[in-house]
């Protein structure tokens, strides 16, 4: 299975195109754009709920997932499936399914475990606190042009470059 | 028939992230080499396919709206926290070059075989429950807000179709600045590179 030659990737522009008619048909369906970050909020409140239902409902930030329903009772929860399952039948079609730790040349599993578990915590953070991640505000929020999905990316792309000025060593 | 729909069905929002999910496989945006090669500027693919997604999908809603078809108001247009949403924007932009993925890609990197993305993800779940054991002390950062729901429109009183020209020139600008860039700092990283891993 590993021996497949990958298959190069498609040019960004066909690529794009294709995200942005995607993200389009989401828009006309739902009113709403596509996300990722409330998925994983709403597992955590489904974990911290079970753990501690009382403190979940009570604490500001994950009481606003409680409710009727089931917190992964939620439209993201079927996106994210669908997420998915398109990985998987992209990265299988043209033979880039690798079951792997990627990262770069110089860089050692542990490190790179190490990274994964940090840029994690600043992701989930960031993405808690801004209301929504790159594809839920940045994506989404450009589509319809908002004000707030612009802030956003003008900060996520001067820290990015600002930051990977000292892990680019990491990296390439 | 007009848009949005009343009520879309499960299966529909499921197709919308099958698609999600294929085309970022397929740009490579699930490949944390790739992903971080955008922020040392040596692989434009995360700017070139994020401003075409964005140029593409504003042009087909407008052209929805121009013909009647949509009603643009009832779309969900995130409403303006400053302080919040520039702080948070930049702890994703480090999150990215520190651990090489966002939340989404992160989704697409696992289910492409790529195992670090699950550390990201335990990552992000510490991060948000720090986040929600420190929610109550961070309410000034919500302080500073903008107009409910406001657009690139509402704030300048350009018309949206001069905002799209001017997105679609940002666009092909950031195209051309990245061909210069790439020529010069290694270039795109391919398929190739990554399953050899030079």
């Amino acid at each position: 299975m590993t021996e497949r030659k990958p298959r190069d990737f498609w040019p960004p522009l066909a690529a794009g195109a294709g995200l942005g008619l995607t993200l389009m048909g989401m828009f006309l369906v739902s009113g709403h754009g596509l996300g990722a970050s409330d998925f994983f909020n709403r597992l955590l409140t489904s974990l911290s709920a079970a753990a501690a239902p009382d403190w979940t409902e009570m604490n500001s930030f994950f009481g606003g997932f409680v409710g009727a329903a089931h917190p992964l009772n939620s439209w993201i929860s079927w996106e994210i499936a669908g997420v998915a399952i398109g990985a998987l039948i992209g990265s299988f079609l043209a033979g880039r399914f690798r079951f792997k730790i990627e990262r770069g040349p110089r860089a050692s599993v542990g490190l790179r475990l190490g990274t994964a578990v940090g840029g994690g915590m600043l992701s989930g953070f960031g993405a808690a606190l801004a209301g929504g991640c790159t594809s839920g505000l940045g994506l989404s929020g450009g589509a319809v042009l908002a004000v707030a999905a612009f802030v956003f990316l003008i900060a996520f792309f001067a820290t990015g470059l600002l930051v990977a000025t000292l892990t680019r060593r990491i990296w390439q | 028939m007009t848009f949005p729909l009343e009520n879309a069905g499960n299966l529909m929002v499921l197709v919308a992230g099958v698609l999600f999910g294929f085309f970022i496989e397929s740009a490579g945006l699930n490949s944390p080499r790739k992903l971080t090669a955008q922020f040392a500027l040596r692989d434009w693919t995360v700017f070139r396919v994020m401003f075409t997604a964005i140029v593409v999908a504003a042009a087909g809603l407008w052209l929805f709206d121009v013909a009647g078809w949509l009603r643009f108001d009832a779309l969900k247009v995130p409403t303006l926290f400053f302080w919040a949403m520039a702080l948070g924007g930049a702890m994703l932009g480090a999150g990215m070059a520190i651990g090489g993925y966002c939340p989404g890609t992160s989704v697409v990197g696992l289910f492409a075989g790529r195992l670090d993305a699950l550390f990201f993800m335990l990552g992000m779940m510490l991060g948000s429950t720090v986040f929600a054991l420190s929610y109550d002390s961070l309410e000034s950062l919500y302080q500073v807000k903008g107009p409910a729901n406001q657009t690139l429109s509402g704030l300048t009183g350009l018309p949206a179709w001069l905002w799209l020209l001017l997105l679609a020139g940002m666009a092909a600008g950031g195209f051309f600045l990245g061909n210069w860039f790439e020529s010069r700092r290694g270039g795109k990283i391919s398929a190739k590179d990554l399953a050899s891993g030079s």
